[in-house]
Order: structure tokens, then sequence, then C-alpha cells
């Protein structure tokens, strides 16, 4: 049973949405859907700082405000790398999957 | 009775809010709000379409619309009854809900952009902390619906025009957005409001608009060529050149969804027009100290129209760029001026008062468009084109 | 536990489970940008209005149209057969992945309600944002300024397309 307080409900639905992404990155066969899989997963990792910070017992310190703004930095800029390295392999072995691109040599 | 004309509006939300119990208000008070912007900006569409076809025909050397009622003003009621009334075709391979959403996103995504816009003294609907940042959340969604658009409509010339108007978009954001963060350094806030009340100031009877600095000046010319190819207008419309694609990533919508896809074009550039107004333009203030008397809400729909009659006069003066031509100038020359910009409003808050700022700022703006205009010019030798496909 | 939070917590998990399981590729980067607008509609209900304007400009603005771009270039556009959807571990990954929801939720519905009694709005503004960044936070600052740059630069080189017959 769902608890009383706010904070239980973020963070299960943060849960959820980290095992969604995992799953997706876990199960399916394409590359940028993994790339989307872990986006998802460092999204769920904000909204649990989010929740912390605003629940938390500090508010007016930041901590959990700053943490989340970085990680969104920090994640744009995995995107942009993942995605180029998807489209270099794709341009290199004409495939994006990911049960194909068992090779270490191109 | 200066002032009654000033808040007229804001007046008559609450007389006609005071009708209802207190509980009520703040809800009715929003709602009348909202409906007020979403009928008004289409009001002003059908303005700006009369506008933009009697000001090219002109420019063109032709009379324009002049059929429909007198010299021609009620054609945009006439277009309107008849999009409204023709049949809404989907192609037969097409992705109809995603046909069917893109549309929607756009219009509903460029409307929201006017939560935070101040129209007038005491004008706006939300005035929050962030609002800028709320602008631009809103106006980068345009781009997805511009996508979906071209995607779901299984057509190459969609979706060749929706890839073109979405790299486009995305590559003149990064300088709108940089343009406008000179104004947030000198005014140390991400409201509107704030930014207008700043403005709002008198020396001589002169303003204190920002486009009247040098870094102002230069950062709004940059605005001005960002915004127009963020809407996607002329000389920047290539994502809808009629001469190569058809009518891009738009080409497989009719009847009302097109409607509203026009719609959403001419709001979205209201919003930028609105937004451009707001920082580097004064807002709702007046020009002169001495224009005060005159309601400020004339004074911001009197500067968007303006800004529009602009964009129809570019539209009717510049030929279309082609796309490495767009794509150099994005990266290679709006967006280093802008940074060159960012140098110049830091130097220009820290120099302190006096005329020795004005010469410093002034000669590093001129000196560096100067610089790179001659770089880029000699640089830009017509030759054959050279594609570069990520195969 | 409002209304508005149930109804943003089922337009969240509808999209993120539907950017797992669809077929189409594009679909999936239509739906995984519905699950970015629903947790910055999160971010606003907790009263962090720049961090969900923030995550709105970032993730819808630019990350999906990123995913929908690549997606384009490696022509995933088209529906892929029904075997070449999932992995062929599906199944090691699922377990895994449950395994995983049902540890934290386990210890989130264990924990002791320990933090009911914040109720009040945090009072936060842009500018306070603004101080800490440059000040007690300006190196992890400047760090993911450099970080930015790097992946700028890296991810123009690792996708640029190398002429033919110049090295390799």
């Amino acid at each position: 049973m769902i608890s009383a307080t706010p904070l239980a409900g973020y963070l299960l639905i943060a849960a959820l949405l980290f095992a969604i992404g995992l799953a997706g990155a876990l199960t399916r066969r394409n590359a940028i859907l993994v790339l989307i899989g872990i986006e998802l997963m460092l999204n769920a990792a904000n909204l649990n700082l989010i929740a912390f910070w605003r629940f938390g017992e500090h508010p007016e310190a930041l901590t959990g405000l700053m943490f989340a703004i970085f990680s969104i930095a920090v994640a744009a800029a995995e995107a942009a790398v993942g995605l180029g390295l998807v489209i270099s392999i794709h341009r290199h072995l004409r495939t994006a999957d990911l049960d194909q691109i068992n090779r270490m040599k191109g | 009775m200066i002032e009654k004309a000033d808040q007229i509006f804001v007046l008559l939300l609450h007389w006609l809010v005071g009708f209802l119990p207190a509980s009520w208000q703040h809800v009715a008070s929003t709602i009348l709000c909202v409906a007020t912007i979403v009928l008004l900006y289409p009001a002003l569409f059908a303005i700006a379409v009369l506008l933009e076809r009697k000001g090219l025909g002109r420019m063109q050397n032709r009379y324009g619309p002049n059929r429909v009622g007198p010299f021609g003003i009620l054609q945009p009621v006439a277009d309107g009854i008849k999009s409204l009334t023709k049949e809404d075709i989907v192609p037969f391979r097409a992705d109809a809900l995603v046909h069917f959403i893109a549309p929607l996103v756009l219009v509903v995504a460029v409307f929201m952009g006017f939560a935070v816009m101040p129209m007038g003294r005491n004008m706006v609907l939300v005035d929050m902390d962030a609002s800028l940042l709320f602008f631009f959340a809103m106006g980068a969604s345009t781009e997805l619906s511009v996508f979906m658009a071209g995607w779901s409509s299984r057509n190459k010339y969609s979706l060749l025009g929706a890839m073109r108007a979405v790299a486009q978009m995305i590559s003149y954001e990064v300088p709108l957005l940089l343009s406008s963060v000179v104004i947030v350094m000198m005014t140390g806030s991400l409201s509107l409001v704030k930014m207008v009340e700043a403005q709002n100031q008198y020396t001589w009877g002169l303003p204190h608009w920002y486009v009247f600095t040098p870094w102002g000046l230069a950062g709004f010319v940059m605005f001005v060529i960002a915004s127009m190819a963020e809407t996607n207008r002329s000389p920047f419309d290539l994502p809808e050149g009629e001469s190569e694609i058809v009518a891009g990533y738009f080409t497989e919508y009719s009847g009302f969804k097109f409607a509203l896809f026009f719609l959403g074009e001419y709001v979205g550039m209201f919003g930028i027009a609105g937004l451009g107004t707001t920082l580097f333009l004064g807002g709702w203030s007046a020009p002169l100290a001495a224009l005060s008397v005159v309601p400020s809400w004339i004074w911001f729909f009197g500067k968007v129209m303006l800004w529009i009659c602009f964009f129809i006069w570019v539209r009717g003066t510049l030929p279309r760029l082609r796309q490495d031509q767009l794509m150099n100038f994005a990266w290679k020359f709006v967006l280093p001026m802008t940074l060159v910009n960012l140098v110049v409003a830091a130097l220009w808050r820290f120099m302190g008062e006096g005329l020795l700022r004005w010469i410093v700022c002034t000669a590093i703006v001129v000196v560096a468009y100067a610089a790179m205009g001659r770089v880029e010019m000699r640089r830009e030798r017509l030759g054959p084109r050279s594609y570069r496909y990520a195969e | 536990m409002s209304f508005v939070f149930y109804v943003v917590a089922a337009l969240t998990l509808a999209g993120a489970l539907s950017a797992v399981l669809l077929k189409n590729l594009v679909h999936c980067a239509l739906a995984v940008s519905i699950a970015f607008a629903g947790l910055a509609l999160f971010f606003l209900q907790l009263d962090a209005e720049f961090v969900g304007f923030a995550q709105f400009l970032v993730y819808v603005g630019a990350v999906a149209i990123l995913v929908v771009f690549a997606i384009l270039l490696t022509r995933g556009s088209e529906t892929p057969k029904k075997t070449e959807i999932f992995s062929r571990t599906w199944l090691t990954g699922l377990a895994v992945a449950g395994a995983i929801f049902a540890v934290p939720a386990w210890a989130v519905l264990q924990a002791a309600p320990w933090m009911i009694h914040t109720t009040e709005k945090p009072a936060v503004t842009v500018q306070e944002i603004g101080n800490a960044l440059m000040g007690r936070y300006v190196l992890p600052l400047e760090i993911v300024a450099l970080l930015l740059t790097a992946a700028l630069i890296g991810a123009v080189i690792v996708a640029m397309h190398e002429k033919e017959g110049r090295n390799s």
C-alpha cells in the first residue's frame, strides 16, 4: 500500500521509470532505443534528486536542485556523443542492431 | 482618466469578475484572460495576413486581394470560411494519429508563450520568476511538431521540409537564446516583467531601452535575424520553399489542419516579435517620456505590428538563402557575434558610468562586426555546392 | 497525493512504457518526449520551476530532436520485422529490471515516513540559483562547461564523414 507521504509516491514513480528505462536498454535491439532507455534512467534519478530536495530538511541549500541541473547538462552531452557514435557505427556496419554489432574490429 | 485608459482591460476584468463569489474569482479571471489571448491573436493574425498580402502585392507591382469587401479587407474571413469547409485529406499511408496531433501541438505551444508576455502595465497572465526560460521552452516544442507533421505525411517533400526546418530552428535557437542572455545579464532577472520595468525610465525624455546601447543594438540585430529564421520567414523560408519542395512540412495538410499550421506560424511570429519588443524595445513603455499618456497596451501592440511590417518588408526585398549559406551564416557569423556581445555586455557592466564604456564597447562591437563580415565575405565565393550526407 | 499527481504520473509512465514497447522508432522518440514533458511537470509540481523549464528546453527541445535525427540518419524510421525488435536475451533483461525495481520499491514502502513535516513551499528564486552557480558551485559549473565543449567537438568529429581517399 502506498503510504501517505508525497515523497514515497515520487520515489516509487522514479523507481518505476528507472526500471522501465533499464528494461528498454536491456531488451531492445536498436542502439538508439538503448540510448532512450538510458535517458529515461537519468531522468528518473533527476526526479529523485528533486523530490529529496523538496521534502528534505534544508531546501534553501539548493543541493538537490544543483545536482539535477548538472545532471541535465551531462545527460545532454551524453546524448549528443552517444547518437554521434550510433551514426558512426551505422556508417561503418550499415546497421544499428546491437545483436549484429558484435565484432571488435570494424 | 489617463490612468483609467491605461488600465482599461485590468479594470474591466476586475469589474466582470466582481460579479462572482470570491472563491471563483481567481479561476474566472484566468479563464477570461486565456480566452482573450486565444481570441485576440487570431484576430491580429487576420489583420497581419491581409497586411502581408496587400503589402507584398504593392511591392511586386500588383494589387493583392481586392475582391471581398471594400479594398479586399474581408479576404481573411473568406479564407477562413474556405479552409473550414474544405475536405480534410489524410494520405493513405500517413500515420493518422501523428498527422492529426502535429498541428495541435504547434498551436498549443505557440499560444502558451503568451502566458508570460507583459502586454501592458499590469497586463500579464502569469508573472513567474523564470518567464524567459518558459517562453523558450515552449518555443522549443514547436520543432517537434514540425517534425511530426513532416514525418507522418509519408511524403518525401514533407520529410525534406521538416528536416530542413528542424535543422534551421535548432541552429538559430542558439543565437536567439544567446542574444537574449545579454538582457538577462543586465537586468539580473529572467522575468519579462522586470525587464520592461528596467527599461521604463527616462533621461532627458528619452527612454532607457536596451536597443540604445552598443551591446543592445548588436544583440537586437542578431535577435531579429535569428527570429526570422526561427519563424521560417523569408529569406530563411527554405523549409517551405515552393520552388524546391512544394510546401515543405505541410504539403500534405489541407482544410482546417492547414489553417491551424498557418495560424500557428503567424502566432509564433507575434510571440517572437512580442519577446523581442519586451527584451530590446522597452515592451509597453512609451518611446518618449512625453508620450507616456498614451495607454501602454497601444505601445506594445503597435511595436509588435511594426515588427511584423518589418518582416513583410524583408520578405518582399531579400531572396531566399541556400541551405549551406543558411547554416554557415548561423554557425560562423551570428553565433560568434552573440558570443562577442556577451563579453561586451560584461565589460559594460563593470566599467561603471561614463563616456569611456560607450567608446570601448562601441569600438569592440564595430571592429568585431567589420572583421567578421570581411572574413565571411571574402570566403563566400559562389562555388559548386558540396553536400555531406551522414550516410 | 493530489489528483494532478496521478494524472502526471499516468502520463509519464504511459510515455515511458510506449517508448520502450512501440515498434516504430519514431513513435518511440515521440513517446519518450511525452515522458520527458511529464517529468518536467513533476518538477514544476515540486516547486522547482527553473529545473522544470530547463528539463523541457533540453529534453523536448534538444534531446528528442537529436534522437529523431539519429533515427532518420540510420534509416530506422521503417517499422522493423517482428523478430528484430527485442533482443534474444530479453527475458534476462526483464528479470534484471524487475529486480532492480523491486528493491527500491520495497525499501520505500518499508521506510518510516520521516519527512512529512515539510510541506511549505521553499521560496527559491532564479537569482539564488544563479548566485549559487556562480559562487559555491562554480567549479562544477566550469567542469560542465568543459564537458559540454568536449562533447560538442567530440560528437562532430565522431559523426563527421571522412572524405574518400584521405587517410583510412
